[in-house]
């Protein structure tokens, strides 16, 4: 199992536990996460997932591809640690991840 | 050409389907381009057959040539994911030759351009910023609706949906107030088929376009000259990336925001008291539990799926459902059938206020172009429920509502209600 932490923009923290497989963004979806709507289902076509990841995790979550730069482009509360969470598969190396999610979904 | 280019809507044109029965004729004659069964509430079971027997349709003959029409909903999320297959130059109507569209705006631009243009827009329309005038927003809707008359028939559309649109695109472009109809009667031209209601011939509807476009090259000037506001057109005109911006392109731009913000969340407004009126249960389940009024608004969205279609042009030769579309054809996602796609949307023609998974709806399209208003849309439906429920029994549908004659702006020009109060 992989631990991954959510915090919400206010503080609120939503630590799950879930198995590899999915997707970051389906672990908070399928354990009622707030703040995370994922409109298109995962497909990266509507940037709702949108999720900033802890510094230091930035080198284990792969590289965005460049439908995912194109879409968080569209999103006005870019930052540099900005990710489509539907577009980072859970692997066993993501244990302890930590990922804030914005105030907004564009 | 037929009634599009004519300036008249005949009483039967060669290529309506009114009337006709969908599975008896030949299933290629089948064309939802036709404004006609859209007014007259009759294109569920032509989408229907389509999704059944013909779901990537080709119709080689109508009025506005031959066309491509994706019906379902997996194909038409891939087809508006797929810009660099299919373009949305030169425009993304299904008539090549409305001139509006030949201003350029980003809705028909391609990557990189639209990307440049559409991020100097979209702040406005951003949740951070929608959070500053959802205060403003609630008091007038409580105006609006304070102000109606009770057990007394009047037009929902007018007195409602069109009056708190209005006042928000007015808010949004700091437009001055009191000629705020103004943006109405453009939007409506911008869209209008000569004679189908609202202009009478293309001299009538060019005539109100260049009204606006005269109307808001003249806020550009004041503007330019004031201190940077917080308002679209100072935005625009103080923006670094906008400042120069060729003229045609800022009008290309504000009439996309016009129509974009003003036909779209109206036809939503005046959808969900018609949903409800058709659906008592719903209505119930609403009174029983306003909280689910947030779930309510995205399921008003797909249902009502305020534009019918966007359209797409293929830059190279493609395959999609087996067919082969050819480099130049024309294709036609019809959000409007995909949202009724029991495939992915379970019992997809039915009204859920409680419906899972209400927000994985098409209306807002997919990809690059997906709606940018789509927050300010939810936040207006959102408020203007809340404050329906705080003051009225029920806003009772008591007459038939009358549709727009187009296939692409899917809604209504009146709604005739009445309205009971709280006990």
């Amino acid at each position: 199992m992989v631990n991954i932490l959510f915090i919400e923009h206010d503080g609120n923290e939503h630590p799950v536990e879930v198995s590899t497989g999915g997707s970051v963004m389906q672990a908070a979806v399928t354990n009622g996460v707030p703040g995370i709507d994922a409109d298109c289902g995962g497909s990266c076509s509507c940037a709702t997932c949108h999720v900033y990841i802890k510094e230091e995790w930035l080198g284990k979550v792969g590289e965005l591809s460049p439908t995912e730069e194109a879409m968080l482009s569209l999103s006005t509360d870019r930052k540099d640690n900005s990710r489509l969470s539907c577009q980072i598969p859970v692997t066993e190396e993501l244990d302890g991840l930590v990922v804030t999610t914005p105030e907004f979904q564009f | 050409m037929s009634d599009v280019s004519s300036g008249q809507v005949p009483k039967q044109s060669k290529w309506s389907m009114v009337g006709k029965d969908p599975y008896s004729m030949s299933i290629e004659k089948i064309d939802l381009s036709h404004p006609g069964i859209w007014r007259a509430n009759e294109f569920l079971p032509f989408m229907e057959r389509l999704r059944a027997e013909s779901p990537v349709h080709y119709c080689p003959e109508s009025a506005v040539g031959p066309y491509w029409s994706i019906m379902k909903y997996k194909d038409i999320m891939e087809v508006d994911t797929s810009p660099h297959i299919y373009s949305s130059e030169p425009t993304i109507g299904i008539v090549d030759s409305f001139e509006e569209f030949t201003l350029p705006a980003f809705i028909s631009m391609d990557p990189p351009k639209h990307d440049e243009q559409r991020r100097v827009v979209q702040d406005v329309v951003a949740p951070s910023n929608l959070k500053n005038l959802e205060g403003l927003i609630r008091q007038r809707v409580c105006t609006i609706l304070d102000d109606l008359p009770i057990d007394e028939e009047f037009d929902w559309v007018e007195r409602v949906s069109i009056e708190l649109t209005t006042q928000m695109l007015a808010t949004l472009f700091d437009f001055p107030f009191e000629d705020r109809s103004k943006l109405t009667r453009w939007s409506d031209a911008a869209t209008a088929i000569p004679g189908g209601g609202v202009v009478s011939d293309q001299m009538e509807r060019w005539e109100a376009l260049q009204e606006c476009f005269a109307y808001f090259i003249r806020l550009w000037n004041e503007r330019v000259n004031e201190k940077p506001g917080n308002d679209l057109i100072s935005m625009l005109a103080h923006g670094a990336a906008t400042r120069n911006m060729p003229q045609e392109e800022y009008l290309g731009n504000v009439l996309l925001l016009i129509v974009g913000g003003n036909d779209t969340t109206r036809n939503s407004i005046s959808g969900g008291v018609l949903a409800l009126n058709e659906n008592p249960a719903e209505y119930d389940k609403l009174r029983a539990k306003p909280v689910l009024i947030r779930n309510m608004v995205s399921e008003i969205i797909r249902w009502q799926t305020p534009l019918a279609y966007m359209r797409r042009t293929a830059l190279v030769d493609t395959e999609l459902g087996g067919k082969q579309i050819k480099a130049g054809d024309k294709v036609v996602m019809w959000y409007a059938s995909g949202n009724r796609d029991d495939e992915v949307i379970e019992r997809a023609n039915e009204f859920l206020i409680d419906r899972p998974n209400a927000r994985q709806h098409l209306s807002f399209g997919f990809g690059l172009h997906r709606c940018m208003g789509n927050r300010l849309a939810e936040m207006q439906l959102n408020i203007v429920w809340e404050e329906i429920m705080k003051r009225f029994h029920k806003v009772e549908v008591v007459g038939e509502p009358e549709r727009v004659y187009s296939s692409f702006v899917k809604g209504y020009m009146t709604l005739p209600v009445k309205l009971q109060p709280l006990d």
